[in-house]
C-alpha cells in the first residue's frame, strides 16, 4: 500500500474539518502564489471553444425505441499463471491424448494457454497449447535459458481454413478426404530448433529423460491430496 | 502408569516394557497443534492431564491422550525453568537418543518418504528396480551353487 499522504486539514468528526478557511489560505500557500504573480492570481485564458459540427436531422426514425444496451469496456486478460509454474518447469497433463505425460512448460501466451512441448524426442508430445486448469506443475525444474519461444502465438496454432468447397453430389458419396495435411516442413523444423536445447539441459541432469519419457499414474496407496509434487 | 503406545508394544512386551508418567519423562504429541513434537512432562496436574514443556514451545497442559510416552526420561526437578530445562535436554540428550531410537528413526524416515517429489519418487522406483535386479542376480547365483 502507498504510504498515507500528509493530509494539512483533517477531518475531526464528519463535517467539521480542523482548520479554518483562512488558515487553510495561509497553509496552502496561495498568498505566496498571489505574491509571485504580483497581487493577483495567475489566469489562464480560456481555450477557443471547439465550434460545434452542424448536425444533419437524421433521415430515419425508427417506429419504436429500441433500447441500447450498456456499453461494454471489458478488456479480457490472459488467465492468472499459478505461482507453482515458471518456464521450464515439468508439468503433469492430466486430461486429453497426452494425459499423464511430463512435459516442459515454456511461456503462457496471450489467451491464456500453456505453451508446452515434450521435448517431442523424449516422449512425443509436440509444441503445444495446454490449459492450465487440466495440469500439475511439479517442482522440478529444466533449464530453458537458451531456448527461443519468442516467435510462438495463438495465431501459429490456429487450424489451417480449408479453401476447397463443396462441388456437388459426387464429393458426398467419394471417401472422405484421405490426405490429412501433414505438417508443414517449417513446424517440424521450429519442434527441432526448440528441441536441440532443451534436449542438452535435460540430459545434464541425470535420470531426466527417463522420467520425462515416463507417464505419471497413481498407483496403490497414493493419496493426491497428500502428495507432493 | 501409561502403556506404550500400541504400534511399539504387542500384549506380550507390556508385560515388562512399562513406561511411567512421571516427571522428566519425555513423549511425543499424536494429536493436535504441536503434533509430532517431543515434550517433557513437566508436572502433573490431575488424573488426565500434565504440564508439559519442550524448548521450542510455550508451557502448557496437555491430556496424556494426546501423548505417547517414549522411553527417554532426563532428570529434573518439578516445574524446571525453561533454561534448566533445555540444559538437562541437552545433557540427556534427548534429540540424539531420539533419531538414534527405531521409533525415532522411522518417524524420519515417514517424513522423508511425504516430502518427496514426484521426480524423487521416480528416482526412488528406478532404484529400487536396480537395488532388486542385484539382489535377483546374486541370488540366482547362490542357487545355482547348491544345484551344482
Amino acid at each position: 500500500m502507498a504510504p498515507k499522504q500528509r493530509t494539512r486539514n483533517p477531518e475531526l468528526i464528519p463535517g467539521v474539518r480542523k482548520v479554518s478557511r483562512s488558515q487553510m489560505y495561509h497553509k496552502r500557500g496561495l498568498w505566496a502564489i498571489k505574491a509571485k504573480n504580483g497581487g493577483k492570481f495567475p489566469h489562464h485564458e480560456k481555450a477557443p471553444a471547439a465550434t460545434a459540427v452542424a448536425e444533419k436531422p437524421p433521415k430515419f426514425y425508427p417506429a419504436d425505441d429500441v433500447k441500447k444496451p450498456l456499453s461494454n469496456k471489458r478488456k479480457p486478460k490472459p488467465t492468472k499463471l499459478r505461482a507453482s509454474i515458471t518456464p521450464g518447469t515439468v508439468l503433469i497433463i492430466l486430461a486429453g491424448r497426452f494425459k499423464g505425460k511430463r512435459v516442459v512448460f515454456l511461456k503462457q501466451l496471450t489467451s491464456g494457454l500453456l505453451l508446452v512441448t515434450g521435448p517431442y524426442k523424449i516422449n512425443g508430445v509436440p509444441l503445444r497449447r495446454v490449459n492450465q486448469a487440466y495440469v500439475i506443475g511439479t517442482s522440478t525444474k529444466v533449464d530453458v535459458s537458451g531456448v527461443n519461444v519468442e516467435k510462438f502465438d495463438d495465431k501459429y496454432f490456429a487450424k489451417q481454413v480449408e479453401k476447397k468447397k463443396k462441388k456437388g453430389e459426387s464429393e458426398f458419396f467419394e471417401s472422405e478426404k484421405q490426405e490429412k495435411s501433414a505438417l508443414p516442413v517449417e513446424k517440424k523444423d521450429d519442434q527441432k530448433a526448440v528441441d536441440a536445447t532443451l534436449l542438452t539441459a535435460i540430459e545434464s541432469v541425470p535420470d531426466l529423460k527417463a522420467y520425462l519419457g515416463a507417464r505419471f499414474s497413481l498407483k496403490a496407496g497414493m493419496k493426491p491430496h497428500e502428495l507432493v509434487f | 502408569m501409561v502403556r506404550p503406545s500400541e504400534t511399539l508394544s504387542s500384549q506380550f512386551l507390556s508385560l515388562f516394557l512399562e513406561w511411567y508418567v512421571e516427571i522428566g519423562r519425555v513423549a511425543l504429541v499424536n494429536y493436535g497443534k504441536d503434533y509430532g513434537k517431543l515434550v517433557v512432562i513437566v508436572d502433573v496436574i490431575d488424573q488426565n492431564r500434565a504440564l508439559v514443556d519442550a524448548p521450542d514451545m510455550v508451557r502448557s497442559q496437555m491430556n496424556f491422550k494426546r501423548l505417547s510416552l517414549t522411553d527417554i526420561k532426563i532428570d529434573i526437578k518439578r516445574v524446571p525453568k525453561k533454561k534448566t530445562l533445555i540444559d538437562a535436554m541437552e545433557a540427556a540428550d534427548v534429540k540424539g537418543k531420539w533419531e538414534k531410537s527405531s521409533w525415532g528413526r522411522k518417524l524420519i524416515v515417514q517424513k522423508r518418504r511425504a516430502s518427496l517429489n514426484d521426480f524423487d519418487r521416480f528416482k526412488l522406483m528406478l532404484a529400487k528396480i536396480k537395488r532388486a535386479g542385484v539382489v535377483r542376480q546374486e541370488l540366482a547365483k547362490l542357487k545355482k551353487e547348491t544345484a551344482a
